[in-house]
């Protein structure tokens, strides 16, 4: 029963929260500073979310294959290596470094 | 779709680990619906840890307060009525977000919805298949599939702050001609690297002491720095002394 609770309430906020902005904000064109900062919103969430992916565990910061393999993959995507090639890389040298600790 | 398959292994791992702990339906069920890796883990975690269902809950919500600058910031380039944007908004994922994400503000929205139904797919055929017992493929992390998530994502910020050295081919090349046709100033924007350079910080920073989800909604604060005019702007309304 809890657990039924839990679902449906993680599902109906999670939706509520990606929708608010399109319903209440969509289709206008806001003023010219709230524009600015809309603009710069999925930069920094974009980085947000790469740091988050290559160095946390939960709450912890670390420094491990994966951060080996985002960095290569950095590397290739700097060289103009196209974007499925670089993340294939990246993937890889991941792995050769999990299987060889 | 190159994000198919890391989607479909996180969302393996997520069974692996909520199918024990919840019961087969449940975690599915909550894939399903809920269809949030972040949340999912939070509160998976709460539980894991013996905390009750409201803290799990109230933990799971808080990792996806980002999806309310997301859809601020998507908010702009929708047309339709409410209920088209309603259910447009409700198709925000992360990966969506990001591939629908043409630089200077501006979204893709139908991009954006395309996105949906393969990652949906994934990540709820992922749930069953590691709720089922995936122990022939093992953790998918063995496999550097984790790794592709931050690398895809910084294929798509790349061309973002530097636009004027990204010029391959594929997806990049298109949004190159995005901003060509929207006649946009080529004149040099710094203002995205420093945005990422201080979200990146601010979510570094957080992590230790931060619920999970709080340091990438507090980095999209970082966004803030668009308040003052830029430079360009400055100079032509004849304010010289800008800092």
């Amino acid at each position: 029963m809890k657990t039924w609770l839990l679902v449906a309430v993680l599902a109906v906020g999670t939706v509520l929260m990606k929708a608010i902005g399109p319903v209440l904000a969509g289709g206008r064109q806001p003023p010219a500073p709230l524009t600015r900062i809309i603009a710069l919103v999925a930069p920094a969430l974009i980085s947000a979310l790469i740091v988050t992916g290559t160095f946390t565990q939960g709450q912890q910061l670390i420094i491990d294959a994966r951060a080996a393999g985002v960095g290569v993959g950095a590397i290739a995507l700097w060289f103009r290596v196209p974007a499925v090639l670089a993340m294939l890389i990246a993937a890889i040298v991941c792995a050769l470094l999990r299987f060889a600790a | 779709m190159p994000l198919a398959l890391p989607i479909a292994a996180v969302g393996m791992s997520f069974g692996l680990l909520a199918g024990p702990l919840l019961g087969a339906i449940p975690s599915i069920l909550m894939s399903a619906v809920v269809w949030s890796g972040t949340a999912q883990f939070a509160a998976l975690s709460i539980l894991t840890s013996g905390g009750g269902t409201a803290l799990a809950a109230s933990a799971g919500l808080l990792a996806n307060t980002r999806f309310l600058p997301m859809g601020f910031a998507i908010a702009p380039s929708m047309t339709g009525g409410p209920a088209r944007r309603l259910l447009r908004g409700a198709l925000l994922a992360d990966a969506s977000f990001v591939i629908g994400h043409r630089g200077g503000g501006r979204f893709d929205i139908s991009a954006l919805a395309w996105a949906a139904p393969v990652q949906y797919v994934s990540w709820v055929g992922g749930t069953v298949v590691g709720v089922a017992g995936a122990t022939a493929i093992g953790d998918p992390a063995r496999w550097g599939l984790d790794v592709l998530f931050p690398v895809f994502y910084l294929s798509l910020l790349l061309p973002d702050l530097f636009p004027e050295y990204i010029q391959a081919g594929g997806h990049r090349a298109r949004r190159q001609a995005d901003r060509a046709n929207r006649g946009r100033a080529s004149s040099r924007n710094h203002r995205p690297i420093i945005v990422a350079v201080l979200a990146a910080g601010i979510t570094l920073a957080l992590t230790p002491v931060a619920p999970p989800g709080v340091p990438v909604l507090v980095a999209a604060t970082a966004a803030l720095i668009g308040l003052r005019p830029p430079p360009q702007t400055v100079t032509h309304a004849g304010a010289g002394d800008d800092g």
